[in-house]
């Protein structure tokens, strides 16, 4: 293992992680609600009288990044990985597994091991291990 | 409509914090999960600032009755690590590893690439489907 010293930003990652702590918490003392993404967004997929707020938080989610360049006077910076017909195979197994998992790294990452909720750390652990040996196995045989 | 203004809040706050983190960028996440290449700590950050700021308010929050605008906490009551936790896990976890993206900052760029992330959220959401259906 080598450290990427020129792409770590441990100031603004550790601010930004901070912030996203600060929303989870609103959420819970405000609303009582978990802060999970792909809790919030699938919940929008059924018929629930609760949708006026989850689509709220979604709009709040949309908008929050325009918000970050106007105070930032900056562009987000973005690459991606992968593209082609590929990147839908990941996009459809990201929404099939958070919900057969119920739940993603914001729901279980953040809330749940805030909450230290076993179930959600196991979660993690099978998410963060699966993904490091998907990023080798691209690595190695991509 | 107290609670769509709290939620568009913690929306907001979410969606800056990730742009702040540099988590709306897939190749800094997958230098993350990039261990044995060249390895970007970042992400570990991200979940550190977010767990030590939550996990304190959390153990005061919690102490309170019911939530400010709501009656009561609508928290997980399930704590049985079951299959459907684990595999569920695992398949997210393949593709966030491919993509660099899991659903937080899919939400967050549908506006700043349009259209590449609105086929991508469409797709996330069929799968979504399926998985609720699967899992009922």
């Amino acid at each position: 293992m080598e450290i990427a010293w020129a792409e770590f930003t441990p100031v603004a990652s550790f601010a930004g992680g901070a912030m996203i702590g600060v929303a989870a918490l609103f959420l819970m003392l405000l609303n009582g609600r978990v802060m999970g993404m792909s809790g919030i967004l699938s919940g929008l997929l059924v018929k629930r009288p609760d949708w006026p707020w989850r689509l709220a938080f979604v709009i709040g989610v949309i908008v929050g990044p325009f918000l970050f360049m106007a105070v930032a006077g900056a562009p987000i910076e973005r690459q991606t990985v992968m593209s082609g017909p590929l990147v839908y195979v990941a996009a459809f197994l990201v929404g099939l597994g958070t919900a057969v998992g119920s739940g993603c790294t914001s729901g279980h990452g953040i809330c749940g091991l805030s909450r230290l909720s076993l179930r959600s750390f196991a979660a993690v652990m099978a998410f963060m291990v699966s993904a490091v040996i998907t990023v080798a196995l691209v690595r190695f045989f991509g | 409509m107290l609670m769509m203004i709290t939620a568009l809040g913690a929306g907001t706050i979410f969606g800056a914090g990730l742009a702040l983190a540099g988590m709306l960028n897939p190749a800094k996440v997958v230098g993350f999960l990039d261990i044995f290449g060249m390895w970007d700590p970042s992400l570990g950050l991200v979940m550190a600032g977010g767990i030590l700021v939550n996990a304190t308010g959390h153990y005061f929050v919690i102490k309170r009755n019911h939530p400010v605008f709501d009656t009561r906490f609508d928290l997980p009551t399930s704590n049985i690590i079951d299959r459907p936790l684990l595999i569920g896990s695992a398949i997210f976890g393949i593709g966030w590893g491919l993509a660099g993206y899991c659903p937080g900052p899919v939400v967050a760029t549908l506006l700043l690439q349009p259209a590449d992330m609105l086929p991508f959220l469409v797709t996330l959401l069929a799968g979504a489907f399926i998985g609720r259906w699967l899992r009922s």
